[in-house]
């Protein structure tokens, strides 16, 4: 705990010398030094979607174009696949719909910090909502050292890891062989740290337990990747109830 | 060089998947952040991130194959311990990342 405060302190003292500097410059870089442990794990990822889609028929073209359009690595692969199956248009965008619904509960989650902004760079911020990016933001600006232009350049940042590695995998990803330097682990090692951040005190720690346990037993009955939200809603919703309860 | 064939249903699925990403992402922005939430909403969503990334992560660790089977014996949980471990007592991302790539390299490369 005394490391997170320290930590935290030392951000929030930066971040005030960085402000009274002010300006776009302190924003992006500040922005890069938050964002550049999720490019380190998009390389790994945009690089075997890019051998994947290239393999299933796709040019670098479409792949930059799927890659700058979705911009949702699990529902990317997942689409690949389908297509090098066959299957049709409409189901591989209802399953990409599957897929991605649980960005609204994240957006939901951030919206709640973003009051005070325009329609138009909500818009922008909207479009790099990622899992890594949420957690990433979430964290800063529940700890008031966050503004939505440090936030704008992460997603931005994630987002160029991510088009850049896509279509270059697209290229020449077939000479990186698989499993090189640990990097298939390189997001689940972020979500470990990420997780970290989110378990500020015991009703946290509750919720993550609860969520883990039946995300596990959801997902080992349920194909498909709604156990995500299904557990979620449901670690959430229950530990409120307890604690409504608690106080009753 | 040759010429470039954009195949049609291909377009379309990327144009479809882009919209079916695109809204879940932004209408929640648009609709909640100018609002004053029910305090219960706001508590609610408070526990989302922690709940959301224990189910992402978790069956990730201790869950293998398709259709999914329980699977305890793989590096992917065994090397969570030490990362854990790590990113508890440091607080880094970036250097949670780069151990976990390491720890899970040498677990692969010993098994």
């Amino acid at each position: 705990m005394t490391y997170k405060r320290i930590y935290i302190q030392t951000t929030y003292r930066f971040s005030l010398i960085f402000m009274q500097d002010s300006g776009i410059k302190t924003s992006i870089l500040q922005g890069l030094s938050a964002a550049w442990p999720i490019c380190l794990g998009y390389i790994p990822i945009g690089l075997a979607f890019g051998v994947l889609a290239q393999k299933a028929g796709l040019d670098p073209i479409e792949i930059m174009l799927m890659s700058i359009l979705v911009f949702a690595g699990s529902s990317q692969f997942i689409a690949v696949s389908m297509l090098s199956t066959g299957a049709g248009a409409v189901s591989i965008i209802i399953t990409t719909f599957a897929v991605n619904l649980r960005h609204l509960l994240m957006s939901s989650s951030l919206a709640v910090f973003l009051g005070n902004t325009t329609r138009k760079k909500l818009s922008l911020f909207a479009y790099g909502v990622t899992d890594e990016s949420f957690a990433v933001n979430q964290t800063r600006f529940s700890q008031n050292i966050w503004s939505l232009d440090q936030a704008l350049v992460v997603n931005h940042a994630a987002n160029i890891a991510w088009v850049v590695s896509s279509v270059i995998g697209g290229y020449s990803g077939r000479f990186i062989h698989e499993g090189a330097f640990g990097i298939d682990y390189a997001l689940t090692a972020m979500f470990i740290c990420l997780l970290i951040f989110q378990l500020r005190g015991r009703l946290y720690v509750i919720t993550a337990v609860i969520a883990g346990v039946v995300a596990v037993i959801l997902s080992l009955i349920i194909p498909g990747s709604s156990y995500i939200v299904l557990a979620s809603i449901f670690a959430a919703t229950t530990v409120l109830g307890i604690k409504k309860w608690a106080l009753r | 060089m040759g010429v470039t064939i954009i195949h049609q249903k291909v377009v379309w699925v990327i144009l479809g998947m882009g919209l079916v990403t695109y809204v879940p992402r932004w209408f929640p922005l648009m609709l909640m952040s100018r609002r004053n939430l029910p305090k219960w909403l706001v508590d609610w969503l408070d526990l989302i991130p922690a709940a959301i990334l224990s189910a992402l992560l978790v069956p990730e660790l201790v869950t293998n194959g398709m259709p999914r089977h329980m699977s305890l014996w793989q590096p992917e949980l065994w090397v969570a311990f030490p990362t854990f471990i790590f990113a508890l007592k440091t607080k880094s991302l970036g250097g949670t990342v780069v151990i976990g790539m390491v720890l899970f390299w040498l677990a692969q490369s010993v098994i």
